[in-house]
C-alpha cells in the first residue's frame, strides 16, 4: 500500500528547472532514498512535500489526501516531519525545550488555561515534558536536556533534530542528508538506528543522503534525481548497475570508454 | 570581596540577616534624610539584592511585596520629597509593565517593533475620551465624562482594545520580516500619533494637538486617586498581574512556540506551529500591558495628548528591553527600572548639581557643553558603557532547568512496550 504518491512535480525557480515533473510513489513502511549529484533538486523534492515551497505544477498526495496549496504547518498535522540539510534547531532554548516544541499540535493549553495555570494545564505540561525526555532517551541525548542546542556536538544535534521530529508522532518521516558530517561509526549507528525506529515506531522514512554505502545498505527503494528529472528508480542492486546513474554520478566517460 | 560572596553562597541566614539589615539601614536613612534621592535609590536596590539571594520563590515574592507595599511608600512618606519618589516609582512600574510588553514581542517572538508606544497611546485615549466630555461630541447615547468609577473597568477595556488593534496592526505588518518589519512598525507607531493628532475634525474625537484636558481621577466608593502615592497601589497591583501573566507565558506553549519562531520559523512551522497566530498573539499580549497602562497614565497626568507618544518613547522602551536583557523578565524589570530612574531622578540631580557649580562659579561649562545639554550625553554615554560590557543585558536570559530524576521517572509511561531505550548509549542498539 502506498503512503506518499506524487505525480509529475514541477517547480521553477526563474529560468531553472528545479524539479521536473517528477513521480514518486513511497510504500507504507518501507525505507527509500533519494540520491543524485549536489544541486540535483532533492532538496528542493522535500521542501515542495513538507510546503516550504508550493509546486508550479503537480500533486503531492498522502494517504488519499492532496497536500498542494497547505502550509508546512498544516502538512506537519498531516503526518509528516522532517530533518533540515543544514540543521534547523533551535538554538537558544535547551535541548528538552526542543523536543517539546514538537509536542506542540498535540498540547491543548490555550490563553486562558494557561494564563490561570488550570490543572489541565499544569498536568499537560508535565506528561510533555516527559515524553519529550522519553524521546531524548530514545535518541540517545537524555543526559543532554537542560543544554542549550548549540552546544551540542554536530552529530548530536543531527540525533536532536531526529528527537524534534520524532515527537510529532509522524506516519512519514523525511531525513535530507541525516549522515552528512558523520565519522564511520557515527554513520553505522545511524544506519542501525533507523531500522530501529522504523520496527518501533511504524514510520515511513524517505532520506535523501550521498554516502552510498548508507543508502545501499539501508534502502528498499531508491530514486535517482538528477538536473530535476528523475532519471531511474529501483531496488539498490538494479540502482548500482544502472547506466544513466553512473552517467550522472561520474561522467559519460565512465560509461563509454573513448 | 570574593571570598565574602563565596561564604555567603549557600548561606540563607546569612543572606537574608544582610538583606534585612540592609533594608533596615537604608529604610533608617531615607526616614531620616528626606530629600536624599541617594538614599532613595539605596532602598529601591534592595530588591536587586533581594533577587539575587538564594531564597525559595515565594519568600522572595513575599519580601518584595512587604517592600514596595510597606517599607518604600512609609519611610519616604513624612518628608517633603515623598510624593516626588512616589511619582518616579509609578513611572517605573508603567515603564516596566511596558517593558515586559515589549519583551514578548521583541525578546521571544524575535519581532522588532519600534512602534510600540501606539499601544499605550490607544490605552490612554480610550480612557481619556470617555473620561472627559469629548465622548459626548460622537456618541448618541450617554453622558460624558463618565464617573471616575468606570476607571477600574476601562484597564480591561484598554487592555482588550490594545490587543485588538494589536491584531490589527499586525495582520498587514507581519507579512514583513527582519529589519522590514522595524521599519513598518516604526511606520505605523508614527501613523497612530498622527492620526490622534489630527482627528479632530471631521468628527472630534481626539481634540487633535489640543489634546483631552481633566481626565476623570479614577474613584471607588467615593474614594478619589489623585495623588502619585495612590497610583502607585494602582500600578503595583496591574504590575503585580503583569509580572504572573508573563512568566506563566513564557514557560508554556505558548511561549515555547514564540521562542521557536524567533530561532528559525521554518522549523517551527514544521513542527506544526501556526506562524501568524503564534505572532499575532505576541503582538496582542505585548500591547495589552501597554493599553492597560495607557488607561492608569491617562488618569494619573489627567491630561493626553499626543507628544506624549513620539518616536523616542518607543525607542526608550526597547532600549529598557535590550538594556535589561533580551528575553530575560528580572532583567528587563531592571532596565525600566535603571533607563527611568537615570532619565528622571539621576541624570536631572547631575545636572542642576553641574549647573550650581557653574552658577557659583566653581567651573565654567562653553555654552555647548552646558549641563542640560549633556545630560543626553552622558545617557548616551551609559548606554554604550552597558553594551560594550553587558552585551547580553543587565540581567541576561536564562533558560529553564528541568530535574532530570522526576522526568526519569514519569518517561517511563510514553514507552510502547517494544521500544527499548539504553540512555546516552547513542545510536546503539
Ligand atoms: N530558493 C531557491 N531559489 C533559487 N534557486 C534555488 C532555490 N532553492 C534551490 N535552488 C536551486 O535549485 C537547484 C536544486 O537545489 P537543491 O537544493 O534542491 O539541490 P540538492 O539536490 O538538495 O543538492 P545538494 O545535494 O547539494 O543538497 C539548485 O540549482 C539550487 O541552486
Ligand atoms: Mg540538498
Amino acid at each position: 500500500m502506498s503512503i506518499l504518491t506524487v505525480s509529475n512535480l514541477t517547480k521553477q525557480f526563474g529560468g531553472l528547472v528545479a524539479v521536473n515533473s517528477v513521480d514518486m510513489t513511497v510504500e507504507k513502511g518501507s525505507i527509500t532514498a533519494v540520491i543524485g549529484p549536489n544541486g540535483a533538486g532533492k532538496t528542493t523534492f522535500f521542501n515542495l512535500i513538507t510546503g516550504v515551497y508550493q509546486p508550479d505544477n503537480g500533486n503531492v498526495q498522502l494517504g488519499s489526501s492532496s497536500l498542494v496549496g497547505l502550509k508546512p504547518h498544516e502538512i506537519s498535522r498531516h503526518g509528516i516531519a522532517r530533518t533540515f540539510q543544514n540543521i534547523r534547531l533551535f538554538s537558544n532554548i535547551t535541548v528538552l525545550e526542543n523536543v517539546m516544541v514538537g509536542l506542540h499540535k498535540q498540547l491543548k493549553a490555550g490563553i486562558v488555561g494557561t494564563l490561570f495555570q488550570t490543572k489541565k494545564v499544569r498536568e499537560e505540561e508535565q506528561l510533555a515534558k516527559e515524553e519529550a525526555y522519553h524521546w531524548l532517551e530514545y535518541v540517545g541525548l537524555a543526559k543532554h536536556l537542560n543544554e542549550d542546542a548549540q552546544n551540542l556536538s554536530y552529530g548530536a544535534q543531527r540525533r536532536l533534530e531526529i528527537a524534534r521530529a520524532l515527537a510529532t508522532k509522524p506516519k512519514l518521516l523525511l531525513l535530507d542528508e541525516p549522515a552528512a558530517g558523520m565519522n564511520p561509526r557515527e554513520t553505522r549507528e545511524l544506519t542501525e538506528f533507523i531500522h530501529r525506529m522504523r520496527e518501533d515506531l511504524d514510520v515511513t522514512i524517505v532520506l535523501i543522503e550521498h554516502d552510498m554505502k548508507l543508502v545501499m545498505e539501508i534502502s528498499e527503494q531508491i530514486f535517482v534525481l538528477d538536473h530535476g528529472e528523475k532519471i531511474a528508480e529501483g531496488k539498490p542492486a538494479e540502482i548500482r548497475n544502472n547506466v544513466k546513474v553512473i552517467e550522472a554520478y561520474l561522467g559519460k566517460s565512465a560509461v563509454t570508454p573513448a | 570581596m570574593n571570598k565574602l560572596t563565596s561564604k555567603l553562597k549557600g548561606n540563607k541566614l546569612a543572606q537574608i540577616i544582610l538583606l534585612v539589615l540592609y533594608v533596615l539601614i537604608t529604610s533608617l536613612s531615607l526616614y531620616l534624610a528626606q530629600a536624599s534621592v541617594t538614599a532613595f535609590l539605596l532602598m529601591l536596590f534592595s530588591l536587586l539584592l533581594l533577587y539575587y539571594t538564594e531564597l525559595p520563590d515565594r519568600l522572595k515574592w513575599l519580601i518584595a511585596g512587604v517592600v514596595l507595599i510597606g517599607v518604600i511608600p512609609f519611610v519616604s512618606s513624612t518628608g517633603p520629597g515623598y510624593q516626588s519618589y512616589m511619582e518616579v516609582a509609578t513611572v517605573v512600574g508603567i515603564y516596566v509593565a511596558m517593558a515586559l510588553g515589549l519583551n514578548i514581542v521583541v525578546g521571544l517572538a524575535g519581532l522588532l517593533d519600534l512602534g510600540f508606544v501606539a499601544f499605550f497611546a490607544i490605552g490612554a485615549y480610550t480612557y481619556g475620551i470617555f473620561a472627559t466630555g469629548q465622548a459626548a461630541n460622537f456618541m448618541p447615547f450617554g453622558t460624558f465624562p463618565l464617573s471616575g468609577e468606570s476607571f477600574w473597568i476601562f484597564i480591561l477595556i484598554g487592555c482588550f482594545v490594545a490587543a485588538l488593534f494589536g491584531v490589527l496592526l499586525g495582520i498587514p505588518v507581519l507579512r514583513v520580516k527582519g529589519d522590514y518589519l522595524a521599519i513598518v512598525t516604526l511606520g505605523f507607531g508614527e501613523i497612530i500619533r498622527i492620526v490622534f493628532n489630527n482627528l479632530d475634525k471631521p468628527v472630534n474625537i481626539t481634540n487633535g494637538a489640543m489634546g483631552l484636558a481633566s481626565v476623570k481621577p479614577p474613584e471607588i466608593f467615593g474614594y478619589q486617586f489623585v495623588y502619585p502615592n495612590q497610583f502607585y497601589y494602582i500600578v503595583l497591583a496591574i504590575l503585580f498581574l503583569v509580572i504572573l501573566a508573563v512568566r506563566r507565558f513564557e514557560f508554556s506553549k505558548i511561549g515555547r512556540s514564540w521562542k521557536a519562531v524567533r530561532e528559525n520559523e521554518i522549523a517551527a512551522q514544521s513542527m506544526g506551529i501556526h506562524l501568524v497566530r503564534t505572532k499575532l498573539l505576541a503582538f496582542a499580549i505585548g500591547a495589552s500591558f501597554s493599553g492597560m497602562m495607557g488607561v492608569v497614565f491617562a488618569a494619573k497626568q489627567t491630561f493626553v495628548d499626543p507628544t506624549s507618544f513620539t518616536l523616542l518613547e518607543s525607542i526608550t522602551i526597547l532600549v529598557m528591553v535590550i538594556l535589561g536583557g533580551m528575553g530575560s523578565v528580572p532583567g528587563v524589570i531592571l532596565g525600566a527600572a535603571v533607563i527611568t530612574i537615570l532619565n528622571l531622578q539621576v541624570l536631572t540631580e547631575v545636572t542642576n548639581y553641574l549647573n550650581q557649580l557653574s552658577l557659583d562659579g566653581v567651573i565654567s561649562f562653553p555654552e555647548a557643553l552646558a549641563p542640560a545639554k549633556m545630560q543626553r550625553f552622558i545617557f548616551g554615554a551609559i548606554l554604550i558603557i552597558f553594551a560594550i560590557y553587558r552585551p547580553q543585558g543587565l540581567i541576561p536570559s536564562k533558560n529553564p532547568v528541568f530535574d532530570e530524576e522526576s522526568l526519569k521517572e514519569g518517561s517511563k509511561k510514553h514507552r510502547k512496550e517494544k521500544i527499548t531505550v539504553e540512555p546516552d548509549k547513542g545510536f546503539q542498539a
